[in-house]
């Protein structure tokens, strides 16, 4: 058993305490937006938040959490999809399969928050999902995008 | 809205009543199943085009979108000759069993080999200008006027001499009662405003949400979760498992074995079927491939280098000859490894079997290869079965030609009949159950004369047939024409461009027991390696400029030439490098177009590669979506690059060895070159644009990398390789 706090929302989860966070949020919250893609923290397909970092939640046990530390998942980035960094995603129509493209999101959004006029090299540093459609250099204009269209709350 | 109505089925129904169709990101078109649209609420007008009441359109789409932006440039054509108010767009699939059941009304679903658009755009443009010819005779009809004196667009319907105007959503339902043309004049290309444009694409925005639903986060009432093991070895098979060691852990419903070689838990969740799959004891007998080697196999296919029997793919004049008698000989050997497609979502399908029928969810490149598979598996007659594409997490060919999973998926789920099973596989099985891009070597012998022309060139290819591993049918005299693409004297599929007065390129076919697949860019990529690499390697030994020595073998081959005088000139070519960087070149025609690439690299003096630009230049005769166009150069070469920098699987006691991400690294943002994408479409013929561009990646970093250190790399990939400078 689990307490968590999801997207502003606490949940209690009836898992194993080894189960992965990224497993008691697709199958018991049914928030299916944070993805599988190898199951040992080095795709990034499952990047979530834990108090504001960026976290790997398939090597994340739910034992490791407790109900203070807020976990935000791409279903919470924002309510309407208007984050800067989505709405740069869709003007510079980043997208291909789409399937990293929420671990891609949440590791920006992640950056973005730390460091929120990331340089070429900051990006290329630290978004290090895998994306094998291809999405880099789009991934990459659309953060610098959102970063400048950020400045008032930069 | 209600886009399940007339599918009177438990599955579906369910599904909508769980979730709704469209949150499922399944559409399930509506007048489909009826054939006609006879006073349906929202007509079909024919197969490919709905319209609603409230004009809002629906275009049917037969391909499978992967990421290649396949469902934007298909609805801009059907689009195009609507005449359609293209912001009222939207898309739907039609179901294999749909397809089946109305005599093929689509076509061909199948979604590989970039043909999407180049073999579709006939049959979609003639859909859309059907049901425009007929949106706009109803619309005649109710006015009583000429059809010659109405006009069609932006969905709006115009009569010129009166003025009066209606729209397509009031005339639908009317126009769907009306005979179809026969006869359907399509638009010339140079006057397309919708086709042709670089349309945002119609399914981004969900993509950045979440919301996307992908094979993998489907969930069906009552489903259970089911994790698979199959013999690691090829060949292998099940010998014995204790089902009752894990009967007991949280979850467990049932230990089921699949066929003869695997093995799988179903459980209440995919994470407790895991769980249980890794305490489960099982035993496998590893089969007659169990000593197989990378070292094995290798041995295997230099033999194939020297054999004496070998398929021809193109011959002119007496290459041997020439060889004999050349003034300055050069040979090489380069060889080209098995990689595995690592699409991001693993492969994964839901299952629901009865006595009576069988659904399949699942995302597939080829909806009718599913249903096919399915119907077997099942032991039902396709016209029982269904299947429902769900959106792809890539495919880049492994979800096309076979479907080993959806098989696998129903054997479980005929083992719950009446619960719908959701199969997904781990990374680890992802990786350890590819069909993987081929192996091959090849010996190249080139002879140039005194004055350092190329009179002759021989080139063997040794190694796997993809086809004889999964069409084996389609083997005709031991001969498989894939394994030429790029290297045929000519065709509209990839011709080889240059002119060699005395050539002979064969293969001596060496099928190790690795199954084989279709791989973004398939046999082009090896061949575009050892061509445009030992091109290299012959310019060099004439003394010549790379680009001059192409040039001149080219000039019978325009459109080869173009796109490497477009490549040439903005990647600055003749004109000194920045400081320290080099640069190489690469062309090739494949899948339809004319492609090329030049490379900007530098080397450390301790070895580290940079890739920093690439020029890359694609004619694909007719360009539908200039933006999606880029889009798909860009991560052409992300597939290439990867490919080339680490793409590797190798063989121990018969199996694979790479099981995740760590040990199969593939390019990430850091390694990735600035991309510059030049377009430009000659007209006059359709080309692919999904792989051609992934094909020139490699061999024009490897000419770069020649150029930066005088070091030839001629093995795949290029991490083995030392680039320090000797």
């Amino acid at each position: 058993m689990a307490r968590l706090n999801i997207n502003g929302r606490v949940v209690d989860i009836a898992v194993e305490d080894d189960t992965p966070l990224l497993w008691a949020i697709r199958e018991q919250v049914g928030l299916t937006g944070t993805k599988y893609g190898c199951g040992v923290a080095q795709c990034g397909a499952c990047t979530v938040h834990v108090d504001g970092v960026a976290t790997r939640s398939c090597s994340t046990p739910v034992s490791a959490l407790d109900e203070n530390q807020k976990i935000v998942t791409i279903e919470g980035l924002s309510p309407d999809g208007s984050h800067p960094l989505q709405r740069a995603w869709v003007a510079l129509d980043v997208p291909q399969c789409g399937y990293c493209q929420s671990g891609m999101i949440m590791a920006a959004a992640a950056l973005l928050a730390a460091n929120p006029k990331p340089s070429d090299a900051d990006i290329r540093g630290e978004i290090t999902n895998i994306c094998r459609c291809g999405t880099y250099n789009r991934v990459q204009a659309a953060i610098k995008q959102a970063a400048g269209g950020n400045q008032a709350n930069g | 809205m209600n886009q399940i109505a007339s599918l009177n089925r438990r599955g579906f129904l369910q599904v909508s009543a769980a979730l709704g169709a469209f949150t499922l990101g399944i559409r399930v078109p509506e007048a489909v199943a009826q054939g006609a649209a006879q006073g349906a609420a929202s007509p079909e007008v024919n197969a490919w085009v709905v319209v609603k009441p409230d004009d809002s359109i629906i275009i049917r789409i037969a391909r499978s979108e992967m990421g290649q932006g396949t469902l934007t440039g298909l609805a801009q054509l059907v689009a195009e000759e609507l005449n359609a108010d293209w912001s009222k767009v939207s898309t739907e699939y039609p179901t294999p069993g749909q397809n089946l059941a109305r005599n093929r009304a689509w076509g061909n679903m199948s979604t590989g080999g970039s043909r999407g658009i180049r073999e579709s755009h006939d049959v979609v443009r003639k859909g859309g200008a059907a049901a425009r010819m007929m949106l706009v005779e109803a619309a005649a009809r109710g006015w009583g006027v000429p059809v010659s004196e109405c006009r069609a667009a932006n969905s709006t319907i115009t009569h010129q001499p009166s003025g009066r105007t209606t729209t397509y959503g009031k005339v639908a339902e009317a126009a769907a009662r009306l005979t179809p043309p026969t006869d359907m004049p399509l638009r010339d290309p140079k006057d397309w405003t919708i086709a042709g444009k670089p349309l945002p694409r119609l399914d981004t925005v969900d993509k950045t949400n979440g919301k996307q639903i992908y094979g993998a986060d489907l969930t069906l009432p009552g489903m259970l979760n089911a994790a698979i093991r199959d013999c690691p070895v090829f060949g292998g098979k099940v010998a014995s498992f204790d089902a009752a060691k894990v009967a007991g852990m949280p979850g467990v419903k049932k230990v089921v074995q699949v066929g003869e070689t695997a093995v799988a838990v179903i459980a209440d969740t995919w994470w407790r079927a895991k769980t249980a799959l890794d305490a489960l004891p099982i035993t496998w007998d590893n089969g007659p491939n169990a000593q197989v080697s990378s070292a094995s196999i290798a041995e295997v296919l230099k033999a194939g280098l020297e054999a004496p029997e070998a398929a021809i793919g193109n011959r002119a004049g007496d290459a041997r000859a020439a060889i004999a008698s050349a003034a300055k000989r050069v040979e090489a050997v380069y060889g080209y490894p098995f990689q595995n497609h690592a699409t991001m979502e693993p492969m994964n399908a839901t299952a629901l079997w009865t006595p009576e029928r069988c659904e399949v969810w699942t995302p597939t490149q080829n909806g009718e290869a599913a249903l096919a598979a399915a119907s077997e598996a099942a032991g039902l007659p396709p016209a029982k079965c269904e299947v429902y594409k769900i959106h792809l997490g890539g495919g880049f060919g492994r979800r096309g030609a076979v479907h080993d999973w959806v098989r696998q998926a129903v054997e479980i789920a005929k083992q719950m009949p009446g619960t719908p099973v959701k199969l997904l596989w781990s990374r680890e099985e992802d990786m350890l159950h590819g069909r993987y891009h081929p192996i091959t070597q090849c010996k190249l012998t080139g002879a140039l004369d005194a004055a350092g022309n190329l009179t002759g060139l021989a080139m063997r290819i040794s190694g796997q047939s993809i086809v004889a591993g999964i069409f084996p049918q389609n083997i005709r005299d031991g001969r498989d024409p894939v394994v030429f693409q790029g290297l045929s004297p000519g065709g509209e599929e990839g011709a080889f461009g240059y002119a060699i007065p005395n050539i002979l390129i064969d293969h001596a076919m060496r099928n190790p027991h690795v199954p084989p697949g279709f791989w973004r860019g398939v046999n082009l990529n090896q061949n575009a390696v050892y061509v445009e690499c030992f091109m290299d390697e012959l310019a060099h030994a004439a003394g010549r400029d790379p680009l001059e020595f192409r040039r001149a073998l080219l000039k019978n081959s325009p459109k080869h030439l173009a796109v490497l005088n477009a490549v040439a000139e903005r990647g600055g070519w003749g004109q000194p490098a920045p400081e320290g960087r080099a640069r190489g070149l690469a062309q090739i025609m494949g899948f339809g177009s004319y492609v090329a690439a030049c490379a900007e690299v530098s080397v450390s003096p301790a070895g580290e590669l940079t890739i920093h630009k690439i020029t890359a230049a694609t004619d694909p005769g007719h360009a539908v979506n200039p933006q999606q166009i880029a889009a798909q150069v860009e991560g052409s070469f992300v597939y290439g690059l990867s490919a080339a920098l680490h793409g590797e699987c190798t063989v121990a006691e018969g199996r694979i060895e790479q099981e995740n991400f760590d040990t199969y690294p593939v390019m990430r943002m850091a390694e990735m070159p600035a991309v510059e994408a030049i377009l430009m479409p000659s007209g006059g013929f359709w080309g692919g644009v999904g792989e051609p561009t992934i094909a020139v990646a490699a061999p024009a970093v490897l000419n770069a990398i020649f150029a930066a250190t005088g070091k030839r790399v001629r093995q795949l990939p290029l991490k083995h390789a030392d680039l320090r400078r000797a």
